[in-house]
């Protein structure tokens, strides 16, 4: 790497927030001409590394250099005028206005009162969309875009402004699978123009795909840098984590009971008359994981509220649910919850928990109704507290003092752990109903959370699993089945889901002839 | 500075810097703002009476002040408490009035209290109904609510229930009378301070208990950070909404209490004239903590007798202004730690 030229240089830089270690001498050498990638667990200090190299942060001691030259930027200002870019995990683009007038915003280069030069600009995205493969089309108005292209947008306003250096925040979080190769090759192409760029991402299957030399940060720090050609997700794992990851937990034979959950000839016509659910049929048994495949719009968040008594109530439902014998078509959450149902949205932030309220009012949320927790017409501050520190302790949940501390200033993966554990603990739980368990997640954490559902399992509850990551339903579920267009269209049994584990890239495209 | 020590320091750096600036003010309109302070000073805190004047404004100030208070820890903004003083005052007016002289205090006395939460808790649930059945927000629904209460209480008392050649309704038998504090103690010489005062402190107390250690406290706070993910624990929103809402109205019109049946012993118009209004300052100044709305409605209390007592000298304005500076500068402090 040495003898490459190095285009930015950081060397000893360390940053401080109060008393937390941000970054701790950190030292980085990014060459011409490559796509670097910086990994690491959530809280690891990635974000802020990229906000300092892009001038929003200022370091408390450290030099850094562009191609040579020593920098010291005040503000994103000098940044951009030393060629660096960033495209923001959320991006920053100006709804009503048209590609081009975001594009050119910031940098129009007129005077206050003069007419904007639009033409020019917008010929000039058109030769930039085209010379990269980017279509966007230049008149467009931002609103009518789609995810993938509000993203191409961020690129080419980066590249309108000369940026020889790109820095991407984890740009494939809010991508569907098909628009992340679509980037990819937008991204292999720039690197073919000269453009640096310095991707962070925690997908480590990405970053071998996609990267020359990869640096994995940990608690602030630099573990290590090493080239993609040599080194294993597992290698990379252990270098974020500190320790041996399992990627693949082990999954052993399910012994499957009574039928607990039944969903029986289930439709679903929303408020303007759409066809939601259509006659979708399916049955949890105790002791197994029932996964569900499809990708996202053919019925999967219907079906999840409809399970948890959420569902807009305009709609029509046709067809019942049944739990242990029970019609619950139509219940409200906490007469649902109240049978013996733990349920795991798939939005956590929005839906399960409360981020400013304490950790262990949050381990409480949903389940403060038990009289275990109840004196008088208050808690028991002190079964509270137990209850709180068994879990934290149980669930490897990080934090320095629950009663206090609020939810929202833990990592993500300590977010997930504390609704898992509350979930997983709910006594007398029956059935467990799991959207999306491990996004957003890092692997230290997957890796946990897949143990404890498993051991769920184990211990008989009947599981329902909704993820739209393959991996995931192929690692946990028992049986699984595809829903496409609001039906399930065909249910993969035991012996094939166990068969397909040991032939599993055949498999996943079998799944995905179904889901499709 | 940690947060907490922080959330703390706000409303005194805030009454420090309005006062430096009345001072300011007064020394412009041309008198010398130490001798008027001094002047202020005697006639409240140094005298017995005025002590007890500043008390008895406390007193409603703290029942107003937690109406806005309560339903703030469910992000709804109360600008009715007004309305639902008026409204109440009205009710303890008129039920002290008819009450038959045979009933002893200790019937009298509850039967006004809940003639006024009545009246002020219908008021204050009547937004919180409609915003949960229509999408009505609060806000518009209160001051609208403000207006009607206006009109109702106006009507009644002009055309049903003033006395002859009066403008006030008839007094209410000595049953529904509160003992002043005078009467008890000896103290306060002759102020209309009452023992509504120690029910105003009692509902504080119970507000802050009710808020940060009950469960339904636990639910309604929830309701108000995160109202989908309430939804999702299965707590019912739109019951917390009209209970806390009805809650406010009926905790305002407590207050009226203090003015009818501590003082006045008949409704009036104007009887009730802007403590609703200034219990929304003084939440603001407590920064909606129930336990915090004490000192801030003394201070309040404080300023509205002393701006009476020192009128001679000064206009009254002058208070209205450090009171209205003291709110801005408690807001724009609270900006800047965001």
């Amino acid at each position: 790497m040495e003898n490459m030229r190095a285009v930015l240089q950081l060397s000893g830089v360390s940053k401080k927030f109060g008393d937390i270690e941000a970054n701790r001498d950190v030292s980085l050498s990014v060459a011409k001409g490559t796509i670097h990638a910086v990994v690491g667990e959530n809280g690891a200090g990635k974000s802020t590394l990229a906000a300092i190299i892009y001038g929003m942060h200022r370091p408390d001691c450290g030099t850094m250099t562009v191609n040579g030259v020593p920098v010291q930027f005040d503000s994103p200002r000098d940044a951009i005028a030393a060629g660096i870019g960033m495209v923001h995990q959320h991006f920053m683009l100006v709804h009503p206005m048209t590609v081009t007038e975001n594009i050119m915003l910031g940098c129009e280069q007129k005077g206050l009162f003069a007419r904007l030069p639009l033409k020019a600009a917008s010929e000039h995205v058109r030769r930039l969309s085209r010379q990269y493969g980017m279509e966007v089309e230049a008149d467009a108005r931002v609103e009518t875009l789609s995810v993938g292209e509000e993203q191409r947008v961020e690129i080419l306003k980066v590249l309108y402004r000369k940026a020889s250096i790109l820095i991407l925040d984890e740009p494939t979080a809010v991508l569907t699978p098909q628009e992340t190769v679509r980037l990819f090759g937008v991204l292999r192409s720039l690197r073919k123009e000269g453009k640096t760029i310095l991707i962070i991402t925690h997908k480590l299957d990405e970053v071998l795909d996609l990267a020359e030399f990869v640096t994995v940060m940990k608690k602030g720090g630099i573990s290590g840098t090493v080239s993609c050609s040599q080194t294993s997700k597992q290698e990379l794992a252990r270098m974020m984590v500190g320790r041996d990851v399992l990627l693949r937990v082990e999954n052993p034979p399910p012994s499957a009971g009574k039928t607990v959950l039944s969903v029986e000839n289930l439709g679903y016509r929303n408020a303007k008359g759409l066809l939601k659910l259509d006659g979708t049929s399916f049955s949890v048994r105790s002791g197994e994981i029932f996964g569900i495949a499809g990708v996202e719009g053919n019925g999967q968040s219907e079906l999840l509220s409809l399970l948890w008594g959420m569902h807009d109530r305009k709609g029509a439902v046709s067809g019942k649910i049944v739990l242990d014998g029970i019609d619950i078509t139509g219940m409200t959450p906490a007469s649902i919850c109240a049978l013996g149902v733990s349920h795991i949205p798939e939005d956590r932030l929005k839906h399960a928990v409360v981020a400013s309220h304490s950790v262990s009012e949050n381990l409480l949320f949903g389940r403060h109704r038990e009289p275990r927790f109840h004196r008088g017409p208050g808690f028991d501050r002190q079964a509270v507290a137990d209850y709180a520190r068994n879990l934290a302790g149980r669930y490897d949940i990080r934090c320095s003092d629950p009663e206090r501390q609020p939810l929202r200033s833990l990592s993500g993966g300590n977010q997930q752990k504390v609704v898992v554990g509350r979930e997983l603990d709910r006594p007398g739980m029956k059935l467990l109903i799991l959207a999306q368990p491990t996004r957003g997640v890092d692997i230290g954490a997957i890796e946990f959370i897949h143990k404890s559902i498993i051991e769920a399992r184990d211990n008989g509850a009947a599981i329902l699993l909704v993820s739209s990551e393959l991996d995931e339903l192929i690692a946990l579920s028992s049986r699984i089945g595809c829903l496409y267009k609001g039906s399930m269209r065909r249910i993969f049994t035991e012996t094939e889901v166990s068969g397909g584990r040991t032939e599993e890239l055949l498999f996943k495209q079998e799944i995905g002839l179904h889901i499709t | 500075m940690t947060p907490r020590t922080f959330r703390f320091f706000v409303p005194v750096f805030a009454v420090a810097l309005a006062v430096l600036c009345s001072m300011l003010i007064i020394a412009l309109s041309g008198r010398d703002p130490l001798l008027i302070s001094g002047k202020l000073f005697r006639a409240t805190l140094a005298s017995e009476y005025g002590t007890g004047q500043v008390l008895f404004r406390t007193t409603t100030l703290v029942f107003t002040g937690l109406a806005v208070a309560l339903p703030f820890k469910a992000r709804l903004f109360n600008i009715g408490g007004e309305g639902q003083l008026q409204l109440a005052a009205f009710a303890v007016a008129v039920t002290g009035a008819l009450l038959p002289v045979s009933i002893p205090p200790v019937m009298a006395l509850p039967l006004a209290a809940l003639a006024g939460m009545t009246a002020g808790g219908i008021w204050g649930a009547a937004a919180g109904v409609l915003k949960i059945r229509f999408g009505v927000n609060e806000v518009i629904s209160t001051i609208m609510l403000n207006f009607i209460a206006q009109g109702v209480t106006g009507y009644l008392l002009n055309y049903r229930f003033a006395m002859p050649s009066t403008e006030h309704t008839a007094q209410t038998g000595a049953a529904s009378m509160l003992p002043s504090l005078d009467h008890l103690t000896g103290l306060f010489a002759g102020s209309p301070a009452n023992i509504s005062l120690l029910l105003a402190i009692a509902a504080a107390i119970l507000a802050a208990w009710y808020l940060f250690r009950s469960r339904a406290g636990y639910e309604l706070r929830s309701v108000g950070e995160q109202p989908e993910a309430a939804e999702y624990a299965g707590i019912p929103s739109g019951r917390h909404i009209v209970w806390i809402m009805g809650a406010a109205g009926a905790v305002a019109g407590l207050g009226a209490l203090n003015l009818v049946s501590g003082y006045k012993h008949y409704y009036e118009a104007g009887l009730t004239g802007g403590f609703g209004f200034s219990g929304i300052a003084v939440a603001l100044l407590a920064g909606a903590h129930p336990l915090r709305i004490v000192p801030a409605a003394l201070l309040f209390g404080l300023l509205e007798y002393g701006g009476l007592a020192v009128g001679a000298y000064v206009p009254k304005d002058i208070f209205m202004i450090i009171q209205a500076l003291t709110i801005l500068i408690v807001i724009g402090f609270n900006g800047l730690k965001k």
